[in-house]
């Protein structure tokens, strides 16, 4: 079980976070004007990568705001994490994917 | 009955205390301190149990968790499967026997207490043994939150099986002078018998207290049995020691022999010789002072036999001395003896005769492997140590540090030193200031001689069937040769091919020395074979313990309403909704579902019902954007609705199909109140929460859930106005219809309480929603109940609701729908806004899949025979002319989503999703029932009132 | 079902011992049901990759083995490779807890796990191998209300499309499995359940290693230590496999990787809508025989058996985010073993031995993806969620069909990747072993 540090609270155990998936997902501007196959890439398909992996969470049994983290997905650290709407981090050194498996 | 091999005096028992208990039918004295093997070893008891598939005889090969082959069943004071005799502690009244591999588990439940602590510190130290009691000292000293934690009775680890000093004086006085320091510490946490059997991420580790086993029938009731401990730690410093390792040699498994280190550990912590001649055998030098220690107690030691051609000058002189054997450059190739070793088969290792040596106790040692489970488990990485013959850990993880044995220390000095080293490390990370603790003195160690690497001593004969490598598993060498032959390289193909190191004691003794055996086949060293994963539990946890408290009533909190109490005395019969109790039906006296369900029902038709709906989710939302999330959220138009208003709506995935519906009230110009579905409450707000906050946290809007703060009772049925006007007329009210219309609310007070009441129906009949501040709800209720007596005001429970809403066709959302319904599916349409350019789910109407003209549709069912209430879940088929169903697979239409027998039709009706449903009203379908084909007429969803004309009552 | 004898020794007559004494327990030497038949004296080869293969099987778990199984058994095509990046049967084949059961809800998942369940009655003797299938019957339990309604639909959509399934009264779960605690005041009582009879467990190292034998004995290569690190495109199709032990020629390519199958599909190019999840389960120690059937509980989260030496094995919930690394949080074990203490009372005392993770990859709808890809030669088997062991003969026959016919096999064919775009989805999720 993580320690995960939310932006706004500061540290809290896992079970206090609900997991929100791929990050930076943005809703279409005008779904409208999207083929079949866009629509359902943005409805269905995400992203999973193996290594860094920027995804949202939310800590719903704290201040419940929903927030972004890099995290690496071999590892399960959490490399950074940042508000919604803040840019990916660019992380200093590569993640540990494969070394720390 | 006497113990005849007790020692005279010494140990850790207290010869004051006996204790009396049974193994396998037989009454024995221990004394308190024992385990049940120390105790059954004192009466010369060697064999425990047999093995599982050879049925040989099993003894006791070590003195804790490493065994893997005194399998016990513990019968009283609870049966508790596969207990190790070298782990329980003796107990008055404790009934054991052996066990070949089996366990036998109590037919009855567990009645005893189980509980959890968290514990939070700056440094954890796993095990309390010299490395880990110098580690905790540095830590306390230095003013840090430390946990010291050791699965043994008392604090000493190795110690408790040594005569070694320190500061000049008996080892484990300096541990209980360490001991009374910790305990003294305000901030300090010692725990013994406590097994730290995970280590997690980021300092997150798991242990179990064992609080009352070893007190047996004599427990505390109040006291829980066992508790588990999560801890979270800034750093860990694992000093768990190190297990013994076996040398495999034809066989090797007869009782009597046991490694080495063990048999000192019987004789120093429980005063018990575990034999009265014995032959040493050993690869390294730390059996030699097993040989020493033994035979100055008394045993004869009829020989050492070294494997190395060179044996330790310092070790011999020290043998010499008490006339000891040494016989170097040889092994033990065999043993005889039926259910205990009567000799020692030895032989030089370059071959040559065999000398069968007679003795009742055979030591063996094949060197040491540190105890890196946790620091594997925490994924620190493994090497083989070639000069030590062990896998060592390479190095620290972020948080976690090894140290003494754990880490290869050979030295008691080296472990003292480097507890303390590792301790001072952690707390100079986390910004702490060490008080360093001087290291204890200890009397200079003899000279070392490198260790041999053996893993196997070949048979005279070549047969290896007989050479065991896991005891427990009865798998031999022989395995072993067979898997690699068999093509097999990896040692988890290895593990599963023999089945090594899969039983009880997870191979603690068998998984090093299987990789040695393998590398040693194959060509190749340890380190390129490498070993199997360890994964937690270090040692195996009752289900119970890890359960703790969340067991019955509390494994799920319940929620109950403000009205719970009037419905338990109103004998109503409950249903479980969610986490949420709420009355399914109130049968008087007689009544079962079905009358109860069609009085009610008939109640709400044509005189009063009332309904406890607190339970429906509701959340407030307010801002100036509050109808514009509300807009992009429901598939129709919420921001027009005026103040004061309230409008029904749908919800949908972005796939489309339908997630909740419910009433939304316009509270203010920037405030609307949603009303959820009970089951939705708090996925709708999470839902709400997540698009504002992710996708448009532009949007100036707050969300609050405030199910629990307000009440709602919906007063139904054409005697509704008579209730609503009766209780709420003399505070203002007009419930007539031209003052009070149909999906519109007012806000009033009742003895000063503030009320909100909507005009609201999910059952097509004139009806109130009462909403209140919880606090007043059962005065407002049974305001309600008292005022409307005269109209025979009937309380009713979520059946009657269903079938109310279900003769109106109002559909449920997780009854009627499952995930693949869309609102046109629902025949709701008139829902879907054409005028907004977007909505949640809207594109997806567009796809391929839901422009279908056979999508299943919800429609109303009628069984033409009048009388068949056509089980929930039946499946709908084409009429079958023949009257009988063509074989498997037969093609569905859909399904039954609700099916009630109503007062109103007189019949029993269904309600429906089957394919292109729409289209076939009118038509005759089948729906099998239990091997029958009813025929079913299949109309449009809404049977009674299809024109609305009761609402306005 | 047959054990084959070839296997069956009888290690009492190669080691003479002294039978153990009454007095040490009143057990006989040898404990029933505690051991298993042993395997064969040869398994498979260890071959050096060629320079070319007709079809390469990415993934050597027990989908790539039956898939190139039937390849040879039903189409004749043997010049095949299969490629592992670990050791054989190593991944999701060796972590999952062998629940074989075909009682799906929707027509599609039916067919194709009814397809593999008749399979599996057939596999011991195709095979020659002792995979101890034990056809001891699965109890889907029902706690609420709707889990009847929807147990109800299943059974009887069960009994139409040809599967065997009954619902049953909470006395009748009693009769089928008496330590299943239907109080009715625990805090979900049992309100009955579904009952497939013809579900059962295998022993999933004996079911890999067994379609592993006749792959190697048809000429098939088994390439273990065998990690692909890219491919090699020519326009549409996918003409050569880089590993890391060498460069492999392919006529084409089966991705069969389950959990590590989007590392493949992004090397390719190409998005496939699964995601990668921690999948935990555990074992107790060895027990006497006291759950003679499968308990599955989606209310409760409880899904046991009591395998074939006596080890309890129970599923454990899926950790919510992506993960890669093979291992869970503890407080999903936690969670677990209150569900299974308050369904089985009879648990309390026994141990958890030993818990592990796998990655199970999640699709959409909870229903695989099986068929042909953008590319004209490379073909997909992924997103089993949870269902991927009980499918392994269905879907190996299926898929080799389907890489042999380069066209969807009927029963793949629900199955396209294609499903996401027109909406036409499968959706499983009540179907599922753990609702995620």
């Amino acid at each position: 079980m993580q320690m995960i540090r939310c932006p706004w609270c500061g540290p809290r155990e896992e079970v206090e976070f609900h997991y929100g998936g791929q990050a930076h997902v943005p809703y279409p501007a005008e779904p409208a004007a999207l083929s079949d196959e866009e629509w359902a890439h943005y409805v269905f398909f995400r992203d999973n990568t193996r290594g860094a992996f920027a995804e949202r969470w939310s800590h719903s049994a704290g201040c419940r705001r929903w927030f972004n983290a890099l995290r690496d997905t071999v590892s399960y650290r959490f490399l950074a994490v940042y508000r919604p709407g803040d840019p990916r981090p660019v992380l200093d050194q590569t993640p540990t994917a494969g070394a720390s498996s | 009955m006497s113990a005849p091999f007790r020692t005279a005096s010494g140990g850790r028992v207290e010869r004051s205390v006996p204790v009396s208990f049974t193994f396998g039918g037989t009454s024995y004295e221990g004394l308190r301190g024992d385990t049940l093997a120390s105790a059954l070893l004192a009466h010369g008891v060697h064999q425990v149990t047999t093995s599982i598939k050879l049925g040989r005889p099993r003894g006791v090969g070590a003195a804790w968790a490493e065994d893997p082959s005194s399998l016990v069943q513990v019968e009283e004071p609870f049966p508790d499967p596969m207990q190790l005799a070298t782990t329980t502690e003796v107990f008055d009244g404790l009934v054991a026997h052996g066990v070949p591999g089996q366990g036998r588990l109590a037919d009855i439940g567990d009645s005893a207490r189980y509980d959890s602590r968290h514990l939070h510190v700056d440094l954890l130290v796993v095990g309390a043994g010299p490395a880990g009691v110098q580690a905790a000292l540095t830590a306390a000293r230095s003013g840090a939150r430390v946990a010291l934690v050791d699965e043994q009775s008392e604090p000493g680890g190795s110690l408790l099986g040594t005569t070694d000093l320190v500061d000049g004086r008996p080892a484990l006085e300096w541990v209980g002078d360490a001991a009374a320091e910790l305990a003294a510490a305000p901030e300090v946490v010692h725990l013994q018998r406590t097994t730290v059997f995970g280590v997690y991420d980021d300092g997150f580790a798991l242990a179990v207290e064992r609080r009352t086993d070893h007190l047996g029938g004599a427990a505390p009731r109040e006291v829980s049995r066992q508790r588990v401990w999560r801890i979270r730690a800034r750093r860990t410093v694992v000093a768990t020691g190190a297990h013994e390792r076996p040398v495999v040699f034809t066989d090797n498994d007869r009782p009597g022999t046991m490694l080495a280190g063990s048999a000192r550990t019987f004789l120093h912590r429980y005063g018990v010789l575990a034999g009265t001649r014995a032959v040493v055998l050993t690869t390294n030098d730390s059996a030699y002072r097993a040989a020493v220690e033994l035979a100055d107690a008394g045993v004869e030691v009829a020989a050492v036999v070294d494997t190395r051609p060179q044996v330790p000058a310092h070790w011999a002189a020290e043998c010499a001395g008490r006339g000891i054997e040494v016989r170097s450059g040889s092994a033990v190739v065999g043993t005889r003896g039926t259910d205990r070793v009567t000799h020692a088969r030895v032989a030089a290792r370059d071959g040559g005769a065999v000398d069968d040596v007679a003795c009742d106790l055979l030591l063996v040692s094949g060197g040491w492997n540190p105890a890196v489970h946790l620091y594997s488990q925490a994924r620190g990485k493994l090497a083989f140590d070639t000069s030590l013959g062990a896998f060592l850990p390479t190095g620290r993880l972020d948080d976690l540090l090894v140290a003494g044995a754990a880490a290869g220390a050979q030295e008691l000095a080296t472990c003292l030193r480097q507890g303390g080293a590792a301790s001072a490390t952690a707390l100079v990370e986390l910004g702490l200031d060490v008080v360093p603790v001087p290291v204890p003195s200890t009397p200079a160690a003899p000279p070392v001689t490198a260790p041999d690497l053996v893993w196997t001593v070949p048979d005279v004969d070549g047969d290896t069937s007989r050479q065991f490598v896991d005891l427990q598993r009865d798998a031999t060498v022989a395995d072993v040769q067979r898997a690699l032959g068999a093509g097999l390289r990896s040692p988890e193909h290895v593990k599963r091919y023999t089945t090594i190191g899969t039983a009880h004691d997870q191979g603690k003794t068998s998984g090093v020395v299987t990789s040695g055996i393998i590398a040693e086949l194959l060509g190749g060293g340890p380190d390129d074979v490498g070993t199997t994963t360890f994964r937690p539990p270090y040692t195996p946890v009752a289900f119970a313990t890890l359960a703790g408290r969340d067991r019955g009533q509390l494994f799920d909190p319940v929620r109950t309403t403000a009205l719970h109490d009037w419905h338990v005395r109103a004998g109503a019969v409950w249903e479980d909704v969610g986490q949420w109790k709420r009355p399914r039906y109130y049968p008087l006296a007689g009544e079962d579902v079905e009358t109860a369900v069609l009085r009610e029902c008939a109640a709400a038709r044509t005189g009063v019902g009332i309904l406890d709906g607190s339970t429906l989710g509701k959340i407030d939302v307010q801002g100036p954007d509050a109808g514009e999330l509300l807009d992009r959220l429901y598939t129709n138009l919420m921001s027009s609705l005026a103040v004061g208003k309230v409008r029904y709506g749908v919800m949908c995935g972005a796939d489309g199909m339908v997630i909740d519906d419910g009433t939304v009230l316009r509270v203010a110009e920037d405030r609307f109140l949603v009303m959820t579905t009970t089951g939705g409450a708090a996925k709708v707000l999470d839902w709400m929460e997540e698009w504002h906050q992710t996708e448009w946290p532009e949007l100036g809007v707050h969300l609050a859930s405030v199910t629990e703060q307000w009440s709602a009772f919906p007063v139904v049925g054409p005697r509704s106005r008579d209730v609503i006007q009766a209780v709420f007329g003399p505070s203002g009210v007009d419930a007539a219809n031209e003052a009070f219309g149909f999906m519109t609310w007012q806000d009033t007070v009742l003895d000063g309480a503030p009320v909100r009441l909507a005009r609201i129906s999910f059952s097509g009949e004139l009806a109130w929603e009462v909403h209140v501040s919880s606090w007043h709800a059962v005065a407002v209720w049974e305001r309600l109940v008292e005022a409307g007596r005269p109209y025979g005001i009937t309380p009713y429970g979520t059946e009657t609701m269903h079938v109310l809403r279900a003769e109106k066709g109002y559909p449920i959302i997780g009854q009627d729908t499952d995930g693949t319904v869309t609102p046109q599916d629902l025949g709701m349409a008139w829902v879907v806004s054409k005028k907004k350019p977007d909505f949640v789910g809207k594109r997806s109407f567009a796809r391929a899949d839901n422009l279908r003209e056979d999508r299943k549709q919800l429609v109303g069912l009628l069984p033409v025979d009048r009388t068949t209430v056509l089980p929930e879940g039946s499946q709908v088929v084409e009429l079958a002319e023949s009257g009988e169903l063509p074989p498997p697979p037969v093609p569905m239409l859909g399904h039954v989503t609700s099916s009630y027998r109503s007062a109103h039709l007189e019949r029993p009706f269904a309600l429906a999703l089957v394919k292109g449903g729409r289209a076939r009203a009118g038509q005759l379908v089948h729906v099998p029932v239990k091997g029958r084909l009813v025929a079913v007429e299949v109309t449009g969803p809404v049977l009674v009132d299809p024109e609305g004309a009761r609402r306005d009552g | 079902m047959t054990t084959v004898d070839a296997f069956s020794t009888d290690p009492a007559d190669a080691v003479p011992h002294t039978p153990a004494p009454d007095r040490l327990n009143g057990s006989s030497p040898r404990t029933p049901g505690a051991e298993l038949p042993e395997h064969p004296e040869f398994l498979w080869s260890n071959p050096d990759p060629q320079k070319a293969y007709d079809v390469v099987v990415i993934g050597g778990g027990g989908h790539g083995l039956a898939t190139a199984h039937y390849l040879a058994k039903n189409h004749g095509i043997t010049n095949v490779a299969v490629l592992e990046k670990g050791w054989l049967a190593g991944g999701n084949t060796a972590r999952n807890t062998t629940l074989i059961r075909s009682n799906y809800l929707w027509d599609e998942s039916a067919a194709i796990y009814e397809h593999s369940l008749k399979l599996w009655e057939g596999l011991e003797d195709d095979l020659g191998y002792p995979i101890l299938f034990s056809q001891r019957g699965v109890l889907n339990l029902a706690h609420t209300l709707q889990d009847v309604r929807d147990s109800v639909r299943r059974v009887e959509a069960n009994v139409l499309n040809g599967v065997d399934a009954e619902w049953l009264e909470p006395d009748e779960v009693r009769k089928v499995c008496p330590i299943v605690n239907t109080s009715t005041d625990i805090r979900y009582p049992v309100l009955g359940a579904t009952y497939q009879p013809r579900a059962g467990i295998a022993k999933h190292d004996y079911v890999a290693w067994g379609f592993a034998r006749r792959v190697d004995e048809a000429g098939i290569d088994i390439i273990q230590d065998c990690e692909v690190t890219g491919f090699v495109r020519d326009g549409n199709r996918v003409t050569g496999v880089r590993t890391t032990r060498g460069d492999i020629a392919c006529g084409k390519v089966a991705l069969a990787a389950a959990g590590s199958t989007s590392v493949l599909t992004d090397m390719l190019g190409l998005r496939v809508p699964i995601q990668s999840h921690p999948l935990q389960a555990l074992v107790s120690e060895l027990l006497e025989p006291v759950h003679p059937t499968i308990v599955m509980s989606n209310a409760v989260h409880v899904y046991v058996s009591q395998a074939h030496k006596g080890e309890l094995v129970m599923g454990a919930g899926v950790d919510a985010y992506n993960g890669y690394g093979q291992r869970g949080a503890f407080h999903i074990i936690e969670r677990q073993m209150a569900a299974a203490v308050e369904l089985f009372p009879v648990f309390a005392r026994a141990h958890l031995l030993r818990t592990w993770g796998g990655i199970v990859d999640t699709t959409p709808d909870a229903s695989p993806i099986v068929g042909r890809t953008p590319y004209d030669n490379v073909f997909l088997n992924c997103g089993w969620g949870t269902g991927g062991f009980k499918a392994t003969p269905g879907v190996g026959w299926v898929f080799a069909d389907t890489i042999a016919n380069d066209e969807p096999h009927p029963y793949a064919a629900p199955f396209s990747l294609d499903r996401f775009v027109t909406g036409r989805l499968v959706d499983e999720h009540g179907a599922a072993a753990v609702a995620h």
